[in-house]
């Protein structure tokens, strides 16, 4: 029966209350372990057609008639537009329409980052739309940006009120502690860089909207959409059959989506707008930079008395300040935590969710304070995190499941092998272990719906509304179905992607697409076999195969519906883990290799160990970016952006690959939904960075403190480190 | 201009300056040449000419006139299709015809490639969903 209840609903960290109708999920956990289906390896149902090229993304639609855009861009961090003529523009070949400051709320002569949309052209050929936008005559007014974070905070140039958050008393546990470290660590902007670029095709169709768009959220680009257009949600259609990656920065229609959709007005055509790589790496949303001044203090046996830190967020000129704070509060015991995080609004294009917003750059700082700690109080790492290991979430509520410890014991025999790692050093080339522990969300919620069909000739196909990024979920969706239905999972077709044909569905955000997805589908398809088990009750049937029962239905078809229940009431669902990183650091050099990586996470029962073992290469890989490699870069002068090419920005590639070993506790959360499955796109990319910066302090004695560690960082580290040495050496003894 | 794609001759017009990848695309409809940065960074516009891997982003139409061109679309029945779908040597998939299509050079000229040999081979073509350990996977296995 459906219930309508006020609920705690959790994306990226971000709690909000909201009012939700919800069906009791009556269906029991299947017993933990691999079933039949669920729990085995699966290729993925629509690998092939990616593959093979025929995956039609939006980058790849044509609809007759369609016109192109080009976006005219500040090319400022901060400037008025002076004057502007578009007749230039619009007497150019092949140009249907020009727009500018005004037309739209979405352009603006007032930009406050570079990127911000000025203009747009829209013309026969792409071609033609980028020679009309170079004749758009456009004068700027440059003005003085803001683009140091520290001086935003002081000048109170903020996004939204500072965030305090303290629990037991933080003074007193600082006094009471026998050691105690400060550092200050940074992070840098990184770059999402989806493959495909962010784009949408926009057709007016009689009084509604088409919308063909690269996102991880079909429902909420639906909402957005209609309410930026003042139209009725279902006059606004959403589709999205495949699409080329997103890492949270597809969460919302942006500017691209309402210059297409005003020009698709204006010339009654459809309108595609695209952004470039170079657009893409100014416009499209980034991981903020962030500055961490830590504190913390512990007894001589390793027990946490405080933990302190100032967050400063570097947001940008928009977007939010993310959870930095987040592991510090909520992964050790620890009595007496105290942080207050800032969110600096700067001339710097807005941030965006970026895989763990908040905790990959939080984790860092946390776990590469507790290795300074232990080496300090000359304690294992391991133990000293096992030490301040707590049953009891810290801020009050239960957790739904918790197996960090498992994952720790899971972790030891790649942590033994440091002995063996460090003795591979030779003069010049150093090599260390570290590690680092990972807390992050992952419960996913309501709403979320499926439908479930099933044919006479024993094959079902699940409907609903949701997206699939490149995670895997549509193949997981099918194997939760075939598994509940009992039948074979090429029996089962996932249709997803129209906004027009299924039910609503979760976001692609937040590790919450299979957790929110996967129990509406169970519930699907376990409404559709109550049904089959009916009729062979009713054909003396008991017990028969699907196909056997239903082969007499002709057009009759099996209809199932399930909706996703609740979360457990006062408890948090949040996902573990630990990372087991090995390098080996040229000390002439600075150079640093990761040569192996061990990935041991906790997220409940695991759908498919193929495709999870997948996620978490990927999400390991985009760590090791983020930690040598990947930068965006301003010049300090001016703020002009450095690093907006694939030549500048440096990605991994396939050579900068370690060995990665992964394991999944595979543990069923008993609390959480009819799966106990928890989401786990995020969690293998938290502990990666500060995994690296730990092995290389075990192989150097280096504290490395900023990211990425590039040979400048890890040189200075070295020679701070030798330098240290020096004093420790040199200082007369018994003084 | 006179080209022929995956077996098939084809008269095209493009405007002076029109890349390879845009006379796939747009002209012959091709669209598994995926175009990701449009100046020869990444290697999603990779495609075979004369069965050498080319940028096509980069190419210029004019410039390979007259040459036999090879798209993903010629490469539907090879058996690295298989090795990728089987590996999950993709997510998102949309480097993925780039990847397969340089696969596919390496191993006409080096069937069993060595490890070093996959990463020399393959370090132009960029998955920023990191599939590179399942990709290294099905070039190895792609035989089998």
């Amino acid at each position: 029966m459906a219930r309508l209840i006020r609920t705690e609903k959790e994306v990226e960290g971000r709690y909000e209350e909201v009012w939700l109708v919800v069906e009791e999920d009556s269906l029991d956990q299947w017993p933990a372990g691999p079933r039949e289906i669920v729990g085995r390896d699966a290729v993925r149902l629509d690998g092939r057609e990616r593959a093979t090229g025929q995956a039609v993304y939006t980058a790849d639609l044509v609809k007759p008639g369609m016109l192109h855009t080009a976006v005219l861009r500040s090319p400022h961090p901060r400037a008025r537009v002076a004057s502007i003529d578009l007749a230039p523009a619009l007497a150019s070949p092949g140009v249907h329409a020009a727009i500018g400051p005004g037309d739209i709320e979405q352009l603006t002569g007032d930009c406050t980052y570079q990127g911000t949309a000025v203009a747009a052209v829209c013309a026969d050929t792409l071609a033609h739309a980028r020679t009309a936008l170079r004749a758009i005559a456009c004068e700027f007014e440059v003005l003085e940006p803001l683009l140091d974070p520290d001086e935003a905070v002081r000048r109170g140039s903020l996004l939204g009120q500072p965030r305090e958050r303290s629990r037991g008393d933080y003074e007193r546990g600082l006094a009471e502690a026998d050691v105690v470290v400060e550092a200050e660590f940074r992070t840098q902007v990184v770059l999402h860089n989806s493959m495909e670029t962010h784009q949408a095709v926009v057709e007016w169709i009689a009084d509604g909207i088409e919308v063909h768009i690269s996102t991880q959220y079909i429902w909420g680009i639906r909402d957005a959409v209609a309410q930026g257009l003042g139209l009725p949600p279902d006059k606004v259609r959403i589709v999205c059959h495949y699409m080329g990656g997103g890492f949270g920065s597809k969460n919302g229609p942006d500017d691209y989506t309402f210059i297409a959709a005003e020009l698709a007005k204006r010339t009654h055509r459809p309108v595609k707008c695209a952004l470039t790589r170079r657009e893409e790496n100014t416009a499209a949303g980034n991981r903020n930079a962030t500055i961490q001044r830590l504190t913390v203090g512990a007894r001589s046996d390793g027990t946490l008395t405080a933990l302190g830190g100032e967050f400063v967020n570097a947001v940008g000129w928009d977007g939010w300040s993310s959870g930095t704070e987040g592991p510090m509060q909520m992964l050790y015991a620890c009595p007496n935590v105290k942080t207050t995080t800032y969110g600096a609004k700067l001339n710097l294009p807005p941030m965006k969710a970026f895989r763990a917003p908040g905790f990959v750059e939080g984790t860092f700082g946390l776990e590469a304070l507790l290795d300074e700690l232990a080496s300090k109080l000359d304690l294992d790492p391991l133990e000293l995190r096992r030490r301040n290991h707590t049953a009891e979430a810290p801020e009050g509520n239960e957790y739904s499941g918790k197996n960090l410890l498992e994952c720790y014991r899971r972790a030891e025999p790649h942590w033994e092998r440091r002995h063996e790692v460090r003795a591979r050093s030779t003069d010049t080339v150093k090599r260390g272990v570290g590690m680092a522990s990972q807390i992050w969300y992952g419960g996913g919620g309501p709403p979320s719906y499926a439908w479930i069909r099933v044919g006479s000739d024993g094959r079902a196909t699940v409907v609903t509304a949701m997206q699939d990024i490149g995670t895997g979920t549509k193949t997981a969706m099918a194997q939760i179905a075939a598994e509940e239905l009992g039948i074979p999972l090429d029996h089962v077709t996932v249709t997803l992607g129209d906004s027009d044909r299924g039910p609503y569905a979760a976001i692609s955000a937040g590790s919450s697409t299979t957790p929110s997805m996967g129990p509406a589908v169970r519930a699907a398809a376990a409404d559709a076999r109550e049904q089959i088990e009916d009729i062979a009750e009713q054909r003396g049937l008991k017990g028969a195969s699907v196909a056997d029962v239903v082969d007499v239905l002709e057009d009759s078809q099996i209809l199932g519906k399930g909706a996703r229940g609740p979360n457990p009431a006062g408890m948090q669902v949040l996902t573990f883990g630990v990372q087991v990183a090995e390098v080996a650091v040229d000390i002439e050099t600075g150079e640093v290799w990761v040569e192996r990586i061990a990935a041991v996470h906790d997220v409940g029962r695991v759908i498919n160990p193929l495709g999870a073992s997948s996620q978490i290469e990927g999400g390991i890989i985009q760590g090791i970016g983020h930690t040598l490699s990947e930068e965006r870069l301003h010049d300090p002068a001016t703020g002009r952006l450095l690093t907006t090419t694939l030549d500048a920005y440096k990605l991994p590639t396939i050579a900068d690959v370690p060995e990665i070993v992964s394991e999944l506790v595979d543990e069923p959360d008993l609390h959480l939904t009819n799966l106990g499955s928890k989401g786990l796109g995020e969690p293998p990319i938290i502990p990666t960075a500060a995994a690296i910066a730990n092995a290389i302090r075990d192989a150097t004695g280096a504290d490395v403190r900023r990211l990425p560690i590039s040979r400048e960082e890890m040189l200075r580290a070295l020679r701070e480190a030798e330098a240290r040495q020096k004093e420790k050496v040199g200082a007369p003894a018994g003084v | 201009m006179q080209l022929t794609v995956n077996g098939h001759r084809y008269d095209v017009h493009g405007e002076v300056g029109t890349t390879l990848a845009e006379t796939l695309r747009d002209e012959l409809s091709l669209t598994g040449t995926k175009i990701a940065c449009g100046e020869g960074h990444c290697g999603a516009c990779t495609v075979l000419v004369e069965g050498e891997p080319v940028l096509s982003c980069i190419t210029l139409a004019h410039a390979v006139d007259g040459a036999h061109v090879t798209t993903i679309e010629g490469l539907r029945d090879h058996k690295m299709i298989d090795a990728f779908v089987r590996s999950d040597a993709l997510q998102c998939g949309f480097c993925t015809p780039g990847q397969i299509v340089s696969a596919v050079a390496l191993v006409e000229s080096k069937p069993a490639p060595t490890t070093e040999e996959i990463r020399h081979a393959m370090a132009g073509n960029l998955c920023r969903c990191g599939a590179y350990p399942k990709i290294e996977e099905a070039i190895r296995t792609w035989q089998d």
